[in-house]
């Protein structure tokens, strides 16, 4: 079982270094939204700090967005989705290391950036603590959730626009707690509940949707 | 071993074909005919399990296929016509990965003797996507070389093949047969199988002609 999502990831980690371009853009998305905010805003600190958190958590939702439409458009393409789903193992498990693999490209450089990114906003240390820590917590759930609106959409003229339209609404809690963290610990409330809520979040995001996303393929391949 | 009774195959409000039955023992091979657009990639995609049929019966062995799930998955080996090979990767990638997804180990040795016997040595550490079509299709057929499970279904193999990649595939599909296997193709070539019990089944044109009238 192991051995399986572990060649799953292996083999998607392989093709994304390949194919770097893809990994690059939606890397120099996020740092780009992020970067216009306090041009756009002016430089006032106050104002700045108060902005961080949402601006932040929204540049990576929409940044994980980005990332989400190819997740198994290529494989569909060139029929390897039809092998996997014909594999003797759990479609469940595969789909659970693409998820895996999804992370490790779209949603780690984000977390690395993050920290950086919240220096333009004037962020203090802690707060810029509890900023990385939510979204290395909260993007596993991003790519999770996504996962699913991905797979519902595969092969749909204009998927892409179907699929924001789809997932950003489910990202919400996501959004609300990973914000809410960083404000917390700003206003000097303590993050703690927050990423509590934010971590059942991504175990759920991780480990349930799976197997809806296993369904939904099954029918996009039918 | 593979029975399949009074299927039916409908795409939209068409019906592409009905009643189809045949029963297919370890060693033969049912070859499929029939025009384009009569279904024959409809019906090898039930024949997986990938595409429900509208009604009638697959069994494998004596059970539904359905019920069996990963256990009927186990014992098959579909090539669609899609090649199911990363333009990304190379040849030997490609052969390496699927072996590691199937749970199959296959050692590099077997890997490059099976890209050797296809005609890809020399080719194996170039990125397929530098590859022709032919040799494309070369790359995703190499894993028939070691391929053990006991029903192959292949979608259109000789597509863009040579003639000597031709007589290979048909040699690998012959030994198939002789180990017991048993073969579900889709070909418009007249390919003789070196050995085994081959069948045709036509599809279409009586059923889609009635629908028609």
């Amino acid at each position: 079982m192991l051995s399986l999502i572990r060649a799953v990831i292996g083999r998607d980690l392989r093709l994304a270094m390949r194919r770097q371009a893809d990994i690059v853009a939606a890397t120099f998305f996020f740092i780009i939204v992020v970067s216009l905010f306090p041009l756009g805003v002016g430089p006032e600190p106050d104002q700045l700090r108060r902005l961080a958190p949402g601006v932040l958590w929204v540049a990576a939702l929409l940044a994980t967005m980005l990332s989400l439409p190819r997740l198994f458009a290529d494989d569909h393409r060139d029929g390897t989705l039809e092998q996997l789903a014909l594999a003797p193992q759990p479609l469940a498990l595969i789909v659970l290391g693409k998820v895996i693999a999804h992370w490790l490209v779209a949603g780690l450089p984000l977390v690395v950036l993050a920290p950086v990114l919240g220096v333009q906003f004037d962020l203090a240390g802690d707060a810029l603590a509890v900023l990385t820590l939510s979204l290395l917590i909260g993007t596993p759930a991003l790519s999770g959730i996504g996962a699913i609106g991905a797979a519902l959409t595969l092969g749909v003229r204009g998927g892409g626009v179907l699929l924001s339209l789809l997932v950003l609404p489910l990202y919400i809690p996501v959004l609300i707690f990973g914000a809410g963290a960083v404000d917390a610990t700003v206003t000097g409330l303590g993050a703690q509940a927050h990423l509590s809520l934010l971590g059942a979040l991504a175990l759920g995001g991780v480990f349930f949707a799976p197997w809806p996303t296993a369904a939904a393929l099954r029918v996009a391949l039918e | 071993m593979l029975e399949a009774s009074n299927l039916e195959c409908v795409r939209g409000e068409r019906c592409l074909f009905a009643g189809v039955s045949f029963r297919l023992e370890g060693g033969e091979m049912l070859a499929l005919q029939g025009r384009n657009g009569s279904g024959k990639t409809s019906l090898l995609r039930m024949l997986c399990g990938l595409t429900p049929a509208a009604s009638g019966e697959i069994r494998w062995c004596g059970r539904p296929i359905a019920q069996l799930g990963d256990e009927f998955r186990s014992e098959l080996c579909f090539l669609g016509h899609q090649n199911a090979i990363k333009e990304e990767l190379t040849p030997l990638e490609n052969i390496l990965s699927t072996a590691r997804l199937a749970q199959e180990p296959l050692d590099e040795d077997a890997a490059l003797a099976a890209l050797e016997l296809v005609g890809l040595l020399g080719r194996e550490d170039l990125a397929c996507r530098y590859l022709s079509q032919g040799q494309k299709r070369r790359a995703a057929l190499a894993r028939l070389v070691h391929e053990k499970r006991a029903l192959w279904v292949l979608d259109e193999p000789y597509v863009a093949l040579d003639r000597a990649a031709t007589e290979l595939v048909a040699g690998l599909v012959g030994a198939h047969l002789q180990r017991g296997g048993l073969v579900v193709l889709t070909t418009h070539q007249a390919v003789a199988v070196p050995a085994g019990n081959v069948r045709e089944l036509t599809l279409g044109d009586d059923v889609a002609l009635q629908q028609r009238l």
